[in-house]
């Protein structure tokens, strides 16, 4: 009877035990490897929010760059031009994301678009937002934003010493509230009604669920969830440009840990930025410091890119449902 | 006392063709009515347009005196319409039970309490055993019961039943008939489209016969079985009519 | 199915064609924008301004049908969104480029050869990777073709290095006949390359449309593209007539490349703009509609230049984009239809 509230309940013990052995990182992993590791808990994040979209509501969304934008310009804007600390530019861009998501979802269903037209409508609607941003001389233009350093370290405005492990402790805070809210949310009614419109949206009718509502709201928390990282990249980083925040290159990223870890799975996409950032860092490292087959190549750009290319299809060719999702289906069985 | 269902002068048209030609009738409370008719006479069209899966031209749906013309499908689901599809629409990557629990889920807040809900419904309609299978791993039989089980967990009304008895041996089939009867003793409304001439004949109270969009007869099984321009619509089946 | 149903709901009530907004739209802009209109309208230069860009957008937009044209064949007959579309192009213009400056021929005989190795790529590629994945989900077959065009981008990188590449036509000023070029019209400069680039889109446009309405194989492509069970039960290989497919779409692009090399400068991301764009045109042609690219792409080539002098200081691509949702939301089968339905 309590089946749903169980399987919530150990998800969540699940997801409390892997957050206290990772609260532990920053004991052991320093310099770069730290870096490294904050880029994994960035991709861990934008992937969990995709997939609300992407996989629980089945919507595959080629734009998601527009949420991660919104929340990565709404951040710097608010601190840059106004001071405002980067926690509340972290919720109003939430917030504003959610909205666009909202708007921008509910005319493309109401206009039924689905499959390859969907996948191309939210492709052009974070082209165009890019578009927009590049040309608005109080965004700085194409020159993008720069986060002013600060003398001292602040939890308020999120900024600390380079050395400082809090960066760390607050996007593994982020990461593990966002895996909740799916957690939660799939294991809640919202969450049945959801994936119960991307199975059959008119038998969902016929049960009593109202297709559009529970997409479009799909669209607006992947919206917000995604945004939240956003703002975090930019405190990380201390730039946004409009070609980082609302690029193809940016909508990529954040669907491929999803869909290399799993779609419509809660872990699928946390397992997928363990696999996807790691691997960049090495053959990105190959390139740096080649072994002697390839010393023709040393230094030259493109290799790293090359060999992530190659590895990207070979997992989409050989492990389609994705690392986690195959091994989970497997297990099923 | 008042009808549950009157559809009023309903057409619907697509590209020139009158799929649906202004059609009339009532269905009351606890009442069992047939809807048959060769094929394309635009049973599941009327169907579509009762469970606001397709907007009507002209005409009206009263329900339960309330006018549910040109309401959304999942509203008029809510408002106590239960539908199944002759095609059937089962959330495949769903347990039997999850099925189950999303039309119960829409009538209660508290997920737990669906969850009960559905089990008792799955246990009804007889799924007990395949309750925690995947919906796209069951059998025909077994995922005509399980739109059935959807239908009910909204506890409705009225049930729009289209085929449910079709693709079934005659062994599956018992089970379901009293089943249905069983649904229809405590109230419920049943219209159902069904090709299974003997098992109409045996459940309706009324039958209803549409030929070309029209509304041809209607009447006790026997008035329709003998009436000669229902004969007629349906020369050729007639062995069908004669019940298999 | 539903779409046809809301079509005629649509219709029935209101009686209004949806793309007729299109046009109140582009009045809509127009007068929005008389500021800028009246301005180029009034004044010589002005006018002179807006000519080039006309004739600039007419000509490339030629260009750009062309490329499109490759990109609906193989979303028609394979519904694969190709994103390596345009790394095609630029591998294509690579090769091209190749060529020309190791053996001294003149670039433009390199369209005998370099569509060729391109065809027998592109095919391979259907063969190898994309095959496997046919029966896969939308994203994964996206996301195969994107790890496609990073894999050329970057490959070319490697060999190339970032080094901009051109190659220019030493006849392309000079006096043919009674023309003198470039050729000045009203104040207007067109170089003949691209009027060469035109043309030859054109031309080869209207051969791969003789091609897939005359010839046994073309029919055989559009019965794939219509029904690919019902071509398989009446014999056609449809496996093999699926590497063709994607073996000329791909051939046709790097053609495409040929005829803009004079004129563009080469990089690994000179595709890239290509395949944007391309992706506007084939849904404003209709999805799978061969034709309708071609004639998206002349459009899409004007708007792109004429919308640049109406919204100065915006980004050429705004236009376009505006367009592409507008087309996906008032008429998604585009204007001329899908092919495949």
């Amino acid at each position: 009877m309590r089946a749903r509230l169980a399987e919530a309940q150990s998800q969540l013990l699940v997801l409390a035990a892997m957050a206290a052995i990772l609260a532990t990182v920053p004991l052991w992993l320093h310099g770069s490897g730290r870096t490294v590791a904050i880029r994994v808990l960035i991709s861990a994040g934008v992937g969990v929010g995709w997939n609300v979209m992407g996989g629980f509501a089945g919507q595959f969304s080629f734009g998601h760059a527009a949420y991660f934008g919104i929340g990565a310009y709404t951040g710097a804007y608010l601190l840059v031009s106004h001071g405002i600390s980067p926690w509340i530019g972290m919720v109003v861009g939430a917030v504003l994301a959610a909205g666009f998501g909202a708007l921008t979802g509910w005319l493309s269903f109401r206009y039924r678009l689905r499959g390859a037209y969907f996948a191309l409508a939210t492709f052009a609607f974070a082209e165009m937002l890019r578009l927009v941003v590049q040309a608005q001389g109080w965004l700085n233009a194409t020159q993008g934003l720069q986060v002013p350093v600060r003398p001292e370290s602040s939890w308020w405005m999120m900024q600390f010493s380079t050395t400082s492990p809090n960066y760390y402790f607050i996007g593994l805070a982020l990461v593990v509230v966002l895996v909740a809210i799916t957690i939660l949310l799939v294991t809640s009614r919202r969450g049945m009604f959801i994936v119960a419109v991307r199975e059959d949206e008119e038998g969902a009718a016929a049960a009593g669920v109202d297709g559009t509502a529970n997409k479009v709201a799909a669209v607006a928390l992947s919206g917000a969830m995604t945004a939240v990282m956003g703002t975090f990249f930019v405190q990380v980083f201390f730039f946004i440009d409009p070609e980082l925040a609302f690029g193809p290159a940016e909508s990529v990223a954040i669907l491929l840990p999803a869909v290399i870890g799993g779609t419509g799975t809660i872990w699928g996409p946390v397992v997928g930025a363990l696999i996807l950032i790691p691997l960049g860092e090495w053959t990105a490292g190959i390139v740096r410091d080649p072994p002697a087959f390839l010393d023709a190549v040393a230094g030259r750009s493109g290799l790293d890119l090359v060999l992530f290319a190659i590895l990207l299809i070979l997992i989409l060719l050989f492990l389609p449902k994705g690392v986690y999702g195959s091994l989970a289906h497997r297990w099923r069985r | 006392m008042s009808d549950l269902l009157a559809v009023t002068g309903v057409t619907k048209t697509f590209s020139g063709l009158r799929a649906v030609d202004d059609v009339s009738f009532t269905v009351e409370a606890g009442e069992i009515v047939g809807l048959i008719g060769p094929n394309g006479a635009g049973k599941t069209t009327l169907f579509n347009v009762i469970g606001g899966r397709l907007p009507c031209d002209t005409g009206s749906v009263v329900f339960d005196d309330d006018d549910i013309t040109g309401w959304p499908p999942h509203r008029i689901a809510r408002r106590g319409i239960g539908r199944t599809f002759q095609l059937m629409r089962p959330f495949g990557s769903m347990t039997v039970l999850d099925n189950v629990t999303v039309p119960a889920a829409t009538g209660v807040t508290s997920i737990v309490e669906a969850r009960e809900q559905a089990r008792s419904v799955v246990d009804r309609v007889g799924l007990s055993d395949q309750v925690d299978d995947l919906a796209e791993a069951l059998p025909t039989a077994a995922r005509k019961r399980l739109e059935l089980a959807r239908a009910l967990a909204l506890h409705p009304r009225l049930l729009l039943l289209d085929e449910v008895l079709s693709g079934l041996t005659p062994a599956e089939r018992e089970p379901l008939l009293t089943l249905l009867l069983d649904i229809r003793g405590e109230g419920v409304s049943l219209l159902l489209v069904e090709h299974v001439m003997a098992a109409v004949m045996r459940l309706s109270d009324r039958i209803l016969v549409l030929h070309h969009g029209q509304l041809l007869a209607s009447g006790t099984p026997s008035e329709v079985t003998s009436d000669p321009q229902v004969i007629e619509a349906y020369l050729g089946e007639e062995d069908l009519l004669a019940g298999s | 199915m539903s779409r046809t149903e809301a079509t005629q709901t649509l219709r029935t009530r209101l009686d209004i064609p949806r793309w007729s907004w299109g046009v109140v739209v582009a009045v809509l802009v127009v007068v929005w924008r008389w500021a800028e209109v009246s301005e180029l309208a009034a004044s010589g230069p002005g006018r002179t301004i807006a000519l080039q860009a006309l004739l600039t957008g007419l000509l490339i937009g030629g260009v750009y049908g062309l490329v499109a044209m490759g990109l609906s064949l193989i979303f028609g007959v394979l519904e694969i969104i190709n994103f390596a579309h345009g790394a095609f192009l630029t591998l294509a213009m690579y090769v091209t480029w190749l060529i020309a400056t190791t053996t001294g021929i003149d670039p433009y005989l390199t369209l005998l050869i370099t569509p060729v190795i391109m065809f027998v790529v592109g095919a391979a590629v259907q063969r190898v990777v994309i095959s496997p994945a046919m029966g896969q989900p939308l994203e994964n077959q996206l996301l195969l073709t994107f790890a496609l065009a990073i894999l050329i981008e970057n490959a070319l990188l490697l060999v190339f290095a970032a080094n901009p590449r051109s190659v220019r036509i030493p006849w392309a000023s000079a006096a043919i006949g009674p023309l003198d070029f470039p050729l000045r019209l009203g104040g207007a400069i067109i170089e003949l390359p691209r009027i060469l680039a035109f043309l030859g889109g054109l031309v080869i446009a209207g051969g791969l449309f003789a091609f897939l309405n005359r010839t046994r194989t073309g029919t055989a492509i559009r019965a794939v593209g219509l029904n690919p069970t019902g071509a398989a039960l009446v014999g056609v290989p449809v496996g093999r007539i699926q590497v063709m497919t994607f073996g000329i779409g791909t051939a046709v692009a790097a053609a495409a490349g040929v005829l803009v090399l004079p004129f563009l400068t080469l990089e690994p991301t000179t595709g890239a703009q290509f395949n944007i764009l391309s992706f506007v045109i084939v849904v404003l042609g209709g999805l799978g509609n061969v034709g309708g690219a071609l004639v998206g792409g002349l459009l899409i080539g004007l708007t792109q230049e004429l919308g640049g002098l109406l919204f100065p200081g915006q980004s050429k691509l705004l236009p376009v984009f505006i367009i592409f949702i507008a087309t996906l939301f008032l008429k998604p089968e585009g204007l001329f239809g899908g092919g495949a339905e």
